[in-house]
């Protein structure tokens, strides 16, 4: 006899959890899902000419019409290679007939065999059955629309179009590169603050962080002033060569990925055990042999972190490229060419797919390494405290000193662009670049609405990533929904922002969509901003929730207090300082985001990132670098604005932990 | 005034009708020309409140073709031509023969009776020349598209991308409506080999031929005439063989929940009071009669115009944007 398996009976609690869970997993499926599945479907939508949809009759000189033809029977042997198109796709028939000519007297009939063969006279529309009798003059106006189909036709078409083609290689050298030079430039930095006594470790820290609070695009704007060809300050630096291209890319996206690979090397140098340090030293290990035994194997993973998130921010970065990558073709700005320069929303689609590969690879193989690490810290470590070195020191100051005054040179550039006058003809200074109302890209009111969005995703977004991750981590059981749940929090970091926005195009886009009412709207870039920046946030919640005992939810339970009380009265308090951290990153990155909102902001909705890729796409250089520093001035604030406020919270909430 | 055209309808209550409409209306016009093109109208139709939803022409095609089951506008006052007619051809557009569109230029008018748009003004392609890099590279001023492709301008010329640029791509169909198939890809040829970037966006060349980023943009006059008012040391060269052109134009949206609304908007749009708005900026509308000279506008620019074939244009777009790219685009890697 088999009995039931024991099952512990759900609580009001647990069942509370798990609806909280539900929704925010449900939101997850809307705003990530679904929008990738419709942008995977429209990749496979292809189109192509089906010639056996048409017929056609031709006249000899004196007017009598000979027998019908199809024109797929006219194109036996094949005038037209290629059928396969775009969406737009038109193609003209005059090549089906040798010797056609306006001028001659010959008369075609032209008609479509079903109701859904299309083709335009000229620029009119027509369709269906009915013979239309056309001169020779008016016959060579005529062309046929493709039909739709599912296939691969349009990623054949990717791969054997060099121009598009070519671009997978550019990317992936780039951010090869990019990668290797952030990643050392990025230690060297963190093993100076870590294991050194240099000076004004304090300042060189936060000038490392200033290039988180602009725009990815703005150091291209920056670069141009100093090395561009004609009227670069430092043109002489350049030795000919132009800054617009891969030399430009590369400068400008080591500029912009060094705060995050210093964060993490920094993270991962802070955690080495002095005992090890101390031994090596009693075994008379050499300084050198230290580092490589030691130091490295320590910061491995550290390291390898650093290298997969640089090499992803690189790849998928748009801003740059677009300002100074020059003829460069680089995949992100291949996908804004393809929608907004050509309509061809199909490749689109095609090109962000092959831009997420090497991005979900790069994602995967770092969740591989992560798991593989094992803790380095144990109870028993002892904190490595650096010892004075006068030469080693120095050393390191001068370092630290290049890279400080590389990342304050081109924000300082940035600024100096933005007030003068007309460059390089009238220098004196004004602050007529300010009056964006006279320029493209929506104004003040896009600024304004940049601060909007800033607002409204560090308080959604922390709310709705805090809950998630609670729900997370404190419901009991529910394995598998609790793994769903996790695998969706961790995608958005390996989705590229260009291809959130465009699957938004066509998932909210869509007419039969209920919720395309937010289509245009501030809440669809509040949702998609959200979505892009979720699995930081999250992991920021989980690892502070993590700290917290489970004993409290047990002793709360026995105590038969429902869990919002607890959450309210003890896991809040506690985990301040993580939610005060999610919503400084939701702000930061808000209002410097360029990617996934490019291709879902409206009038109405304009943001200062946009305005400043779109003034500066004009030509209104000095005023993109003039919205551009807006972003860093109000960033910088909302960033000491909250360093007071922790500080002032750990010191109030904190007191319990001194007291004793 | 949404707000306050709200509030005073709401304050009256039911005894008014309501008659104030939004009209959403789409444009690629430039930023600073909206706000007094919506004023004068107001002037005359007070009842009418537009809603503008503006971006570059790229966008605002890209926008309507994605909408085209759901269209969200009701009008488009001042898109290119050629973008109107890809829309034509997608049935997008409400045929409506305005009120006095017989007063208009032929060549404005969409052929189809009653037609799909009604032209306003013509944008012209230009060459951008900053006479002060010029002579401090030694590089005399070109005065056709022909100079353009001598060895003396290798790497002192920017132009748009077709790809990207609704200029470009003017540019690019001209040349091949003037030297013929052949001859304008081997055009392109020769003078891909002289250019130092392609932008992605048409005024960029000029702006950066006024900057000295380049001795020479390729680029449309309207853009050249207002960096020269702005001080900038450049001229602004109609070449000889004659210069490409495109037109802004107006269309209702097919399936508009405001008909009258957006004729009467549309009727307004080509009447000689708008026309002479249009004249402020454009020295060719379609008003005729109307063109007064632009101020730094250069001599000969109308006289240069091209017979523009535009249903050539907009039924060969896919195909030459194509043959553009694996001709230019994909070799286009600075060395």
């Amino acid at each position: 006899m088999r009995g039931r398996a024991l099952k512990p009976k759900l609580g009001r609690d647990d069942l509370a959890h798990r609806g909280f869970m539900a929704v925010i997993g449900l939101y997850l499926i809307i705003a990530l899902a679904l929008p990738l599945y419709a942008m995977l479907s429209k990749a496979f939508t292809t189109y192509h000419f089906d010639l056996s949809q048409y017929e056609v009759q031709v006249s000899d000189e004196a007017g009598t019409f000979g027998p019908v033809q199809s024109l797929a029977s006219l194109n036996t042997p094949p005038v037209f290679e290629k059928l396969a198109t775009s969406t737009n796709g038109r193609l003209g028939l005059t090549k089906l007939f040798p010797d056609f000519s306006f001028r001659s007297p010959v008369m075609y009939r032209f008609r479509g065999t079903s109701e859904s063969a299309v083709y335009l006279i000229g620029s009119e529309r027509h369709t269906g059955p009915d013979w239309v009798e056309l001169t020779s003059n008016s016959f060579r106006r005529v062309v046929i629309r493709p039909v739709a189909e599912r296939g691969l036709a349009n990623f054949r078409t990717y791969f054997s179009t060099p121009a598009l083609f070519q671009s997978v290689k550019n990317s992936l050298t780039i951010a090869a590169i990019v990668t290797a030079i952030t990643v050392s430039l990025a230690f060297w930095f963190a093993y100076g603050l870590a294991r050194s006594k240099m000076h004004l470790k304090g300042v060189f820290r936060m000038v490392a962080m200033m290039p988180i609070l602009v725009p990815s695009l703005l150091p291209g704007i920056a670069l141009l002033y100093l090395f561009s060809a004609r009227q670069g300050m430092l043109k002489a630096l350049m030795f000919g060569h132009d800054i617009n291209g891969p030399i430009g890319i590369v400068i400008g996206s080591v500029f912009f990925t060094f705060p995050h690979a210093m964060i993490i090397i920094s993270t991962a140098l802070s955690i080495a055990d002095a005992r090890l340090f101390e031994a090596s030293d009693s075994l008379k290990a050499s300084r050198w042999r230290t580092f490589w035994t030691v130091t490295i194997p320590g910061a491995r993973y550290g390291l390898f972190s650093a290298a997969f998130v640089v090499f992803n921010l690189v790849i998928t970065d748009f801003g740059l490229p677009k300002v100074i990558g020059g003829n460069y073709n680089m995949l992100a700005v291949d996908i804004y060419k393809q929608v907004i320069g050509q309509q061809n929303f199909e490749m689109g689609a095609v090109v962000s797919i092959v831009l997420l590969l090497p991005a979900l690879l790069a994602f995967a193989i770092d969740r591989r390494m992560q798991k593989k690490q094992v803790a380095l810290l144990t109870a028993r470590s002892v904190v490595y405290e650096p010892k004075p070195n006068r030469r080693m020191d120095w050393i390191f100051f001068a370092y630290a000193s290049a890279v400080a005054v590389f990342i304050a040179g081109i924000i300082a550039t940035c600024q100096f662009a933005a007030l003068i006058k007309q460059w390089p003809y009238n220098l004196s200074l004004s602050l007529k670049n300010y009056d964006f109302s006279r320029m493209d890209g929506g104004g003040w009111g896009a600024y304004a609405n940049s601060l909007q969005l800033a607002i409204l995703t560090a308080i959604i977004g922390t709310v709705v990533v805090f809950l998630g991750a609670y729900m997370v981590e404190k419901t009991r059981g529910f394995e598998k929904g609790r793994a769903v749940f996790q695998g969706l929090a961790m995608l958005p970091m390996a989705i590229p922002g260009m291809v959130l926005g465009i699957a938004y195009i066509f998932f909210f886009n869509n007419p039969a969509n209920p919720l395309h009412v937010i289509y245009g709207t501030m809440i669809i870039l509040v949702v998609s901003t959200v979505t892009h920046f979720y699995t930081v946030s999250h992991l920021t919640a989980v690892t502070a929730l993590k700290q917290m005992d489970g004993e409290f939810e047990s002793v709360s339970q026995s105590l038969k207090q429902p869990f919002y009380k607890l959450f309210w009265r003890v896991t809040v308090p506690v985990s301040l300082p993580a939610i005060l951290n999610i919503s400084i990153y939701l702000f930061v990155n808000a209002m410097t985001t360029v990617s996934a909102v490019v291709f879902l902001y409206s009038t109405d909705t304009a943001l200062a990132s946009v305005a400043v890729l779109n003034m500066n796409d004009a030509g209104d250089i000095a005023p993109a670098a003039a919205m551009g520093m807006m972003i860093f001035y109000t960033n910088a604030g909302a960033r000491i604005l909250h360093a007071l406020i922790s500080k002032g919270i750990l010191k109030r909430s904190n007191a319990w932990r001194k007291s004793g | 005034m949404k707000k306050f055209a709200l509030v005073s309808v709401l304050a009256l209550g039911v005894a008014v009708p309501a008659m104030a409409v939004d009209l959403t209306v789409y444009t690629a016009v430039e930023a600073e020309d909206l706000a007094r093109y919506a004023a004068a109208f107001n002037e005359d139709h007070p009842d009418i409140h537009i809603n503008w939803v503006r971006d570059s022409t790229g966008v605002i095609t890209a926008k309507l073709l994605a909408e085209r089951n759901n269209p969200q506008a009701d009008v488009i006052w001042g898109l290119a031509a050629t973008s109107l007619l890809l829309m034509k051809g997608e049935d997008m557009l409400e045929p409506y023969a305005p009120a006095g569109v017989e007063n208009l230029d032929p060549k404005f008018v969409d052929s189809s009776n009653p037609p799909y748009w009604t032209g306003m003004d013509a944008w012209v392609a230009a060459i951008c020349y900053n006479t002060v890099e010029g002579e401090a590279n030694g590089v005399p001023a070109p005065t056709s598209w022909a100079d353009l492709t001598d060895p003396v301008y290798a790497g002192q010329i920017i132009m748009p991308n077709p790809n990207s640029s609704g200029t470009g791509f003017l540019d690019v169909s001209s040349w091949l409506q003037m030297f013929g198939e052949e001859g304008g890809w081997n055009y392109m040829d020769a003078l891909h080999a002289n250019i130092s970037r392609y932008t992605h966006s048409g005024s960029a060349p000029c702006k950066l031929a006024a900057a000295g980023e380049t001795t020479i943009g390729v680029s449309f006059a309207f853009r050249g005439a207002k960096s020269k008012a702005a001080g900038a040391p450049i001229e602004i060269i109609v070449p000889t063989e004659g210069v490409g052109w495109d037109m802004e134009a107006t269309a209702i949206v097919a399936g508009t929940a405001n008909l009258e609304a957006a004729q009467t908007l549309v009727d307004w749009t080509i009447t000689r009071k708008a026309n002479e708005l249009y004249n402020q900026g454009y020295a060719v509308v379609a008003y005729p009669g109307v063109a007064q000279p632009v101020e730094y506008f250069p001599e000969g620019l109308v006289d240069a115009m091209i017979e523009n074939d535009f249903e050539f244009a907009a039924n060969n777009r896919g195909a030459i944007l194509e043959e553009w790219a694996s001709r230019y685009d994909g070799k286009s890697d600075p060395k």
